[in-house]
């Protein structure tokens, strides 16, 4: 995750509290994925940005994980989600997704 | 045209500066060296074969990945689309395109290598005639020990510097000198190569855009200009005005419809949009090519230009009709900005996805970009436009894979940026259009104009090439017949629809 975006959510963090914070990704791919929410919830892997050795333990999902689906106006998810879905390995990034989150996510 | 230039790579490449700041004793700056290609080494690589076009696209296709690991059975520095040009002669054509005095090369390096230069098919006497003497070597180490000047290595040697311009401006700073007269230097060459294979005329050029996305001027107009100007002075267009546009890597495909509307409005008869290369991208992804044990693929300055020109009545014609806009409103998500570059344009000319042969978005090289973790880009780029013709309806789901292979190329362009962007498959895309491979090409740029910290948006422009459909060059307007007979045509067409309504 690109250290300017660590910053801002380690910011949002200590502003609204840990537990009022979810992060949505948009990553094309199973392995960026999970790289980014092991970011906001273990710390920064690379050891590079401003969350290394922080554990924030967010809620984290990607935008094509179901239970996100779920939330959206069915409407709008078509227009601006339903092409990546078609084109992402969904599965791939749901299985990172929900790996790291039972790994790290205190919430 | 591109430059092999392993010696900028460790100078001058931004991974490797800000390494230099951050980690200066790093495993990375230490193994780096040795995994640098040989000038040999990058002429045998396909993608710079494909680059220069002695391989096609295709070619690449048909090769598995990866290719570093391959030679190229083609090994030439001169092909149909430029030249491979060695770092001693760019550093020369640098001196050359310096007008201020700034580029201070060794006297000896300069005469054990003219007679190179100007033995290269593409250079003339104009441009020989610029070469200067050169300087003292101790008078060069002092410069840039002494006097903040940008080194110039070749082959781990001090040959040269690039004085700064300015005791205080950041602006004129040697580090920037050295960055814009690097990309002056190689759209110069650019085009050189561009009117040679066009057949056209120096004189015949009108305009030059360039859409590189470097900035010059001084404290007072940072990124006043003109690249574009001051390339076509040292090329010898004295004809030519000129302008720079800029919209990060979209800047290509932006500066390519201005042209072509220039031409269209008959503002300027020739207009040629040139960009040179960018150092600071040189060796971007090094860390992980180093990491994977890989040699440095990016070590290539590239640079292109493309001549635009009245209607022949042959040559592919780009459709003004039929122009994608990622526009204000457009919003970021994915599918609102491939819709809105590939599949509004098309409905407003009523044509489906599938009526264009070949799409070509950011061409980069999938040999560099997948070991770095960015994946193939091209090919993701195919899966979107083909995710977007299924939900039309153009193709059917399990064709997916299918359109990706027929309406789509496999990336060989180095990743400077604005040069992958869309533009390197137009040689191709004129010659597979006059052979009637394909009879519609559309090239998408796309750029990320967020890093200028102006605006988060998004930028697109696409536009279509297609065979032209054999318009008289010059035609003299239209004879009374014709518009008689147009006339006609549409009051039956009318009359028709009337009666079909009245059915």
């Amino acid at each position: 995750m690109d250290l300017e975006n660590q910053k801002r959510v380690k910011e949002f963090t200590e502003q609204y509290g840990a537990e009022n914070i979810v992060v949505l990704l948009g990553a094309a791919e199973g392995e960026a994925s999970g790289l980014a929410a092991e970011t906001v919830t273990n710390g920064d892997p690379t050891y590079a940005g401003p969350l290394t050795g922080v554990s924030l333990g967010l809620k984290v999902f990607h935008v094509c994980e179901p239970e996100v689906k779920e939330e959206f106006d069915p409407n709008i998810y078509e227009d601006q989600v339903s092409m990546m879905e078609m084109v992402l390995d969904v599965d791939d990034i749901v299985s990172e997704m929900t790996s790291i989150r039972e790994q790290y996510c205190k919430f | 045209m591109m430059v092999h230039t392993p010696d900028m790579v460790l100078h001058n490449g931004t991974t490797q500066t800000t390494e230099r700041i951050v980690n200066p004793d790093s495993e990375y700056l230490k193994e780096l060296p040795n995994h640098l290609r040989t000038y040999e080494q990058a002429l045998s690589y396909y993608p710079n074969q494909v680059y220069i076009g002695n391989k096609t696209p295709d070619d690449l296709t048909a090769l598995p990945q990866p290719w570093y690991d391959k030679e190229c059975d083609c090994a030439a520095r001169y092909g149909k689309f430029g030249q491979i040009m060695p770092q001693e002669e760019f550093i020369l054509l640098m001196q050359v395109c310096d007008v201020f005095d700034l580029v201070k090369l060794d006297k000896n390096f300069v005469a054990q290598h003219k007679g190179s230069l100007a033995s290269n098919e593409i250079i003339d006497e104009g441009i020989l005639s610029r070469v200067k003497d050169g300087i003292a070597p101790e008078e060069v180490a002092r410069l840039v020990n002494e006097d903040h000047a940008e080194p110039l290595y070749h082959n781990n040697e001090l040959v040269g510097c690039a004085a700064r311009a300015h005791d205080i401006d950041v602006n004129l700073s040697a580090h920037v000198m050295h960055e814009n007269i690097v990309s002056k230097a190689s759209s110069v060459l650019a085009l050189l190569h561009v009117v040679k294979s066009a057949g056209i005329q120096k004189e015949d050029v009108e305009y030059v855009i360039d859409c590189a996305e470097e900035a010059c001027g001084d404290m007072n107009q940072r990124g006043g200009g003109n690249f574009a100007k001051s390339t076509a002075e040292i090329a010898g267009f004295v004809n030519a005005t000129g302008s720079d546009t800029r919209s990060f890597c979209a800047g290509p495909a932006h500066a390519i419809v201005e042209a072509a509307s220039l031409v269209a409005a008959g503002a300027y008869k020739t207009v040629v949009v040139t960009a040179g290369g960018c150092t600071a991208k040189l060796g971007m992804n090094g860390k992980d090519h180093v990491k994977k044990g890989l040699p440095i693929l990016e070590d290539m300055i590239a640079g292109f230009s493309v001549v635009i020109t009245q209607d022949n009545g042959t040559d592919p014609a780009i459709n003004l009709g039929i122009l994608g806009r990622h526009t204000v409103g457009t919003g970021s998500a994915p599918q609102a900005v491939i819709s809105s570059l590939v599949t509004d344009p098309l409905d407003r000319a009523g044509l489906k996805v599938t009526d264009i042969g070949k799409f070509s978005p950011e061409m980069q090289n999938p040999d560099i970009t997948k070991p770095a973790g960015a994946g193939d880009v091209p090919l993701s780029n195919y899966k979107m436009i083909a995710a977007l013709a299924v939900k039309r309806g153009d193709i059917e789901k399990a064709d997916l894979a299918k359109f990706t292979v027929e309406h789509g190329l496999t990336g060989w362009a180095p990743t400077q940026g604005h040069i992958p962007s869309g533009v390197p498959y137009l040689g191709f895309a004129r010659e597979d259009i006059l052979s009637g491979k394909i009879s519609r090409a559309m090239i998408i740029g796309k750029g990320s104009l967020f890093l200028g910290r102006m605006t988060n948006l998004f930028d697109g422009v696409s536009f279509v090439v297609e065979a032209n459909g054999g318009t008289e060059p010059e035609a003299a307007g239209v004879s009374e017949e014709e518009v008689k007979g147009m006339i006609a045509k549409a009051m039956k067409e009318f009359a028709a629809t009337l009666l079909a309504q009245a059915e």
